[in-house]
């Protein structure tokens, strides 16, 4: 099986997405929404920005290999793994 | 001398095929999961940075919010337009090695540098601002001028500097990442010019790419981390 070739405009339109998202998350951040919201919001627009990076840009939806995608799950997994036990530890210090 | 190993019978011998892999799809395939498994240990590098953000702005929540507003919010808006169309340019240069042209290869390669450089001027303008300003850490760091802007808020003037340390440590990592793949293109570009990468060859390209897009998605979210949290009306 040769290698899949994405189209021009599968790029571009991923493009354009990108650029919108970085713009919508510019604007509502200068909008007061109830506090942790804020945060929230613009974690989720990066998080979907960074999918989309990775799905056609690096081309993760369209390989053949499982390899690939069981590394990319495992390294994202065991990032979280490093923010949530962490995070689990510090935020309830003050409850002992 | 009959029995010998039929593979080149079976799929045409490429001269960039390595004597080690059965054909050239195993050969891509082996290369980008290397690069995967090289990407997989940078999240961890960065990982560490991303955690250690994490608590101390758990801790610091209001010297955060405040230090974060000496950031401009449109360099760092225009700086990650920037970088989006630089992964653009990468991933279409991938492509234009793919369908073999080789001119609109060595065009965006050199776009994608050209992106690239005008990100890393735009960072160097904002260090050398924030310098000026007394907000790098040390003997000289002086915050008032943006806490006298809310009175109102009691804020430890010496834990923002932890938000400004962080800043340059995480900017700084990123902008050395960006180097680096500045001066990866640098030899991509020459050797796609020479006419080495084409629709049956273009591991380095393909796998520089992947180091690009890796270092465009750390931006994705230093961006709205360090520039955007606590943008709205603070009370």
């Amino acid at each position: 099986m040769s290698e899949h070739i994405v189209s021009s405009k599968t790029y571009y339109t991923i493009w354009i997405i990108l650029l919108v998202l970085t713009a919508v998350t510019a604007w509502i951040a200068t909008v007061d929404l109830r506090p942790p919201l804020n945060t929230i919001v613009a974690l989720l627009i990066a998080s979907g920005k960074a999918t989309i990076v990775v799905l056609f840009f690096m081309h993760v939806k369209y390989t053949s290999e499982k390899l690939t995608k069981t590394v990319l799950v495992a390294a994202v997994f065991w990032l979280l793994i490093l923010l949530a036990l962490s995070m689990a530890d510090y935020t309830t210090r003050h409850l002992l | 001398m009959a029995d010998r190993p039929a593979v080149e019978s079976i799929e045409q011998h490429n001269l960039a095929l390595q004597h080690h892999f059965v054909n050239m799809e195993q050969q891509r395939n082996a290369a980008s999961l290397g690069m995967w498994l090289f990407l997989a240990t940078e999240i961890m590098f960065f990982g560490g940075l991303f955690c250690s953000y994490l608590i101390y702005r758990y801790w610091y929540p209001n010297e955060f919010a405040i230090a974060s507003r000496a950031l401009s919010l449109p360099i760092g808006t225009v700086n990650t337009a920037v970088l989006i169309c630089s992964s653009l340019t990468v991933a279409l240069s991938v492509r234009a090695a793919q369908v073999g042209q080789r001119k609109m290869l060595v065009i965006l390669l050199l776009l994608t540098m050209l992106f690239g450089l005008t990100f890393l001027g735009v960072k160097g303008y904002e260090w050398h601002d924030e310098y000026e300003r007394h907000h790098v850490p040390g003997l000289a760091f002086n915050i008032s001028d943006l806490t006298a802007e809310y009175p109102q808020i009691h804020i430890d003037p010496v834990h923002t500097q932890l938000f400004f340390a962080l800043y340059f440590a995480m900017t700084g990592l990123h902008a050395l990442h960006m180097i680096i793949g500045v001066g990866l293109f640098c030899f991509i570009t020459f050797y796609a010019w020479k006419g080495h990468y084409g629709p049956d060859y273009h591991t380095p390209l393909e796998n520089s790419g992947l180091y690009w897009h890796f270092v465009d998605i750390v931006w994705i979210y230093l961006f709205p981390l360090l520039y955007l949290i606590d943008r709205h009306p603070l009370k």
